[in-house]
């Protein structure tokens, strides 16, 4: 019961962080169509600009929180009117491109400022692991999972509450009609790409002190996050949310009870296995368009 | 009139294509004076092992410039020219081919990874020219290849010494928890087949990604075959994570480490969680608490400073492999006047050559030259390292 | 059937210059650069005739790439098979897994099936570095044999060189024919859209699962000729970024298009070389080049330079 409430923590821990990610994705995804393969790198500038921040310049967490993910999100805007918006003939498989070529560049980038070091820097709130029936949880998972979840109700209520994010939906749906009805789809996907990438910068900032960043540290946590927003429904913020703890708890399981060098193997065995017999994810929330 | 986007694209592909084609012209011209010996390096510069390859280039360049310095080996003055295989086993080989056919270099240093470096062996052999690997994998020297010699130390005597030094302190079962790659595996390999000639019992076998962010549900498996010390194999910060993780769990049985994280930047890492850690290391990590009349203590503090002069950080055990490769290939070299089957021959005869991993004595049979002794044990306390009796 | 002579013609064209190329190349790198472009175009070519012709997208296609050379080198090598018989036995297991995979994989779509061949991508390469007794694990599998013919062996990079290139222009050939056959046809129609094929009497499944094998079979072979031609392969070389950049091949060459997955895996292989001077600018670089040649030339270079090449002559014309 102990070791299983343990492998159970592991899970939760890795589980909030591909959520996370996945929740970048599927918010992207839900107002432009569009999967960001470059979603991991915003996740690395972001984890690598909060260690700078308070470990070099010293400026204090919760400020150097804000000011990463403002700034990430910023750089997103910029990527989205330079390299997005100029393309001829948006279509899906040209953009993946495109995005699959901005994470190779940012991952060169990093590497020129931050150098081919892990960093690390010490959590958020020091407090030794706390002790529940005999398994130990960091304490620092507790952030990354109650800011996980904050962020999936404030994206919500977002689309659901506010004019902008409706308007945001609407352009997903279609574009042209979006824009009849005078809806600023430009604008609509510019902002969509700055909250989508400052998404990323709050998966980095969190995880910063958990995950010693590294400038290619992307790759991966794109990989899984992406693998976590499908297994949850593209598109859907909670099958996001749950989708990266189904998949942080399969790999633990999978390490617990078969072995921890077929550990990715499980988690994706079970992903297809998902794919196959319920291909639009767990919870759905659109049709997904083809290449 | 061409549309405007037209004209931008052909203005565009006009650049690009001028930019290529002077790329493809600048390394040919650049003349050489006859009597220069060329030296090719193929490092991961880049990429998951950039920390192996990154200072190995430096080092190079290091030795080399102060060997120039010095007037060159019998006259003749040596150049290096340098590529970056990103630790990929396909670039390795194709740069290997460049070195030897474009640039017609007289050896070889690299790579710096045990798959990198099996990859390229066989292009070796067939062009026969001296290759001094930095990478630890013993398949590299054993079976022996005769134009293939390595500087870095074997798994096989770090695996010794760290259980030379559990026999010591009366630890019996094992768990053994590695990453999932090369490194880990010729580990892992190790650590199974000597444990039976140290009477030691291995009671558990975990591994880790490279790039995994917890392993708390591995040394919880560990953790219940009760074991009497783990032994992490890996390369940061994955062992960095192990060692945190650990402490989260409260695991307090000793923890021994490799080779692989025998830097200042592991402790950064594992902060607090470093504290008692046993490793077993070359002796440039510990080499301002050598006693003084160690042998090495002289060269290893020349490099260091020499280093740490020119580039501003410190220098790491890794830079030393590449310095040693081109000091014994240097010392090969003399008398020979750049000649490729003597040099071989020069290095196999190499004895007694003091270097940074240890002290080289090569042979017909041993083409890394070192013995157990190159390592030395160490402990992490107070952040700092601390020689282990 | 004017496209096909046509086609013929090019590929006349073509197999001079490779062999005026193989004949007066003496530079050893020079020609195994060459003969690295020819086994990623045969890579690049099978994923675009999935890709580019019948529009499933595959993030796994690596998987079969290692199939094909795990399968050999553990026959040849193992086994002391000769090459030539475990060719066909690579290119059978390749197929018989794609078959297998492709059934219930092929039924996705969109990202959803890219999800899917990534998961099997990334499985096969955990299989290729976990089953070390076979496989030789992640330090990778060492000693495969050169190609031999009774005394003639594939042993200088010469003769490798018209191997692979022999190899690639027949399939130049056999991909064409097939695009105008009636299953080209078909096959176009499911890219244009699967519904409105079904309607018209395309067996839709059948269809694709035929080009997923068929996708597989040649990926296989790339694999052998790189498995006997560095003979040392580990997991790593086929890896999910291997699968991406065989997409990135595909796509910058121009789908649907037989000479953009030469001109396509031509470039990335090249790029890598010339990058080289900018050291630790090299990987934004390359990064640049991706993107700009995606926003300017969305349809790959083929594409681009011919419609470069008509506009420029449309000027003229006036």
């Amino acid at each position: 019961m102990q070791e299983f409430l343990q492998y159970f923590f592991s899970g939760l821990t890795n589980g909030a962080i591909y959520g996370i990610i996945a929740l970048g994705f599927s918010m992207l995804y839900r107002s432009t169509d569009l999967i960001n393969f470059s979603h991991g790198e915003f996740v690395m500038i972001g984890a690598l600009s909060m260690v700078t921040l308070t470990m070099t310049l010293k400026i204090p967490v919760i400020w150097a929180f804000f000011i990463v993910v403002f700034g990430v999100g910023l750089l997103g805007m910029v990527f989205e009117r330079l390299a997005i918006r100029t393309v001829k003939r948006p279509e899906p498989i040209v953009l993946i491109i495109i995005t699959v070529g901005a994470s190779i560049f940012l991952r060169g980038a990093g590497m020129l400022v931050w150098g081919k070091n892990a960093q690390s820097m010490p959590p958020f709130t020091p407090h030794p692991p706390l002790d529940i029936a005999g398994a130990r949880l960091l304490v620092q998972s507790i952030w990354i999972l109650v800011i996980a979840i904050l962020i999936a109700a404030c994206l919500h209520l977002f689309y659901r509450r506010t004019l902008t994010g409706k308007a945001m939906y609407a352009c997903a749906i279609n574009k042209q009609a979006a824009w009849l009805v005078g809806i600023p789809s430009k604008m609509m996907i510019l902002l969509a790409f700055g909250l989508s990438t400052g998404m990323g910068a709050v998966a980095g900032a969190i995880i910063a002190p958990v995950t010693m960043p590294a400038y290619d540290m992307g790759a991966m946590l794109g990989l899984k996050g992406f693998c976590a927003a499908m297994l949850g429904g593209l598109g859907s913020l909670w099958g996001s949310l749950l989708g990266g703890f189904l998949l942080g708890v399969l790999e633990a399981m999978g390490v617990g009870f078969v072995s921890s060098g077929l550990k990715d193997a499980t988690a994706f065995l079970l992903l297809l296995l998902v794919l196959y017999f319920r291909p639009q994810g767990i919870i759905s929330a659109a049709s997904v368009k083809r290449f | 009139m061409l549309p405007k986007s037209k004209m931008r694209v052909i203005a565009l592909l006009t650049a690009i294509a001028t930019a290529l084609c002077l790329l493809f012209a600048a390394p040919v011209s650049a003349e050489q004076k006859k009597e220069t010996i060329k030296i090719g390096g193929i490092f991961s510069v880049t990429g998951p092992a950039s920390f192996l390859g990154d200072p190995e280039k430096k080092s190079m360049i290091l030795a080399i410039d102060r060997i120039n310095d010095a007037g060159g080996i019998d006259g003749h003055m040596l150049k290096a020219i340098i590529y970056d295989s990103e630790g990929d086993p396909t670039r390795a080989v194709r740069n290997v081919q460049r070195l030897i056919t474009r640039d017609d270099v007289t050896a070889i240093i690299g790579p710096s990874l045990t798959p990198t470096s099996l990859a390229v062996i066989p292009v070796i052999e067939r062009s026969s020219l001296p290759l001094i690997s930095c990478a630890a994998g013993n398949k590299i020297t054993d079976p022996i290849k005769p134009w293939v010699f390595k500087t870095a130390q074997s798994d096989i005597h770090a695996v010794a010494s760290i259980y030379g030094h559990m026999r010591e302190n009366g630890i019996q079962n094992v768990a053994i928890i590695a990453v999932s790659n090369a490194f880990g595996e010729s580990g892992r390999d190790q650590l199974i087949e000597q444990a039976g000639a140290f009477g030691i019992d291995i009671v558990a076998r975990e591994s880790f990604g490279g790039a995994d962010k917890d392993m708390t549900a591995q040394l919880t498996n560990i953790r219940s075959a009760e074991p009497d010390a783990i032994v992490c194999w890996g390369t940061n910060p994955g062992p960095a994570v192990v060692a945190k993780n650990a402490k989260q769990l409260g695991i307090d049985i000793p923890l021994y480490n490799s080779h692989g994280v025998a830097s200042p930047r592991f402790i950064d890492l594992a902060g607090d969680a470093a504290e008692g850690i046993l490793l077993p290391t070359g002796r440039l990590l510990v080499a301002g608490i050598l006693p003084e009349d160690d042998p090495q203590k002289a060269v290893l503090s020349d490099y260091m400073e020499a280093y740490e002069n020119r580039y501003r950080e410190t220098a790491s055990a890794f830079g030393g492999y590449a310095y040693d490769a081109i000091n014994l290939l240097a010392e090969a070299i003399k008398g020979t006047g750049g000649d490729k089957a003597k040099i071989r021959d020069n290095l196999e005869k190499i004895q007694g050559h003091v270097g940074i991993s240890g002290e080289f004595n090569f042979s017909e049979t041993d083409h890394n030259g070192l013995a157990p002794g190159a390592f030395v044990m160490v402990r992490i306390k107070d952040g700092t390292w601390e020689l282990v009796e | 059937m004017i496209r096909t002579d046509k086609h013929l013609i090019a590929c006349f064209v073509f197999a001079a210059a490779a062999t005026a190329t193989g004949l007066l190349v003496e530079n050893a790198y020079y020609l195994q650069v060459m003969i690295f472009i020819g086994i990623n175009t045969l890579l690049a070519l099978s994923l675009n005739m999935l890709m580019g012709y019948a529009g499933q997208i595959s993030l796994g296609h690596a998987a079969f790439y290692g199939i094909g050379a795990y399968t050999t080198a553990i026959l040849s090598t193992t086994y002391n098979i000769s090459p030539w018989l475990a060719l066909p036995a690579a290119v059978f297991t390749a197929m018989a897994i794609a078959y297998f995979v492709g059934r219930p994989t092929l039924r996705l779509t969109g990202y959803y099936l890219a999800m899917g061949t990534l998961g099997f991508g990334i499985i096969v390469n955990i299989i290729f570095r976990e089953w070390r007794s076979v496989t030789g694990g992640a330090s990778g599998f060492v000693g495969i044999p050169p190609l031999e013919i009774g005394s003639f062996a594939f042993d200088t990079d010469r003769r490798y060189f018209f191997l692979v290139w022999g190899v690639v222009l027949f399939f130049f050939i056999i991909c064409r024919r097939i695009i105008d056959s009636r299953v080209g046809r078909a096959l176009r129609a499911i890219h244009d859209g699967e519904h409105a094929a079904a309607a018209v009497g395309v067996d839709t499944a059948k269809m694709k699962l035929k080009i997923f094998v068929l996708s597989a079979a040649m990926a296989s072979l790339a694999g052998f000729l790189y498995a006997h031609q560095i003979f040392f392969i580990s997991p790593g070389t086929f890896s999910f970024l291997a699968s991406i950049r065989i997409v990135t091949m595909v796509v910058i060459g121009g789908m649907a298009s037989i000479w953009g997955s030469l001109l396509g895996a031509s470039l990335l292989t090249l790029l890598p070389e010339w990058l080289h001077a900018f050291a630790d600018y090299e990987m934004m670089i390359y990064g640049l080049v991706l993107m700009l040649v995606m926003i300017f030339l969305p349809q790959g270079l083929t594409r681009g330079i011919l419609d470069i090449y008509e506009n420029s002559r449309k000027k003229n014309d006036k």
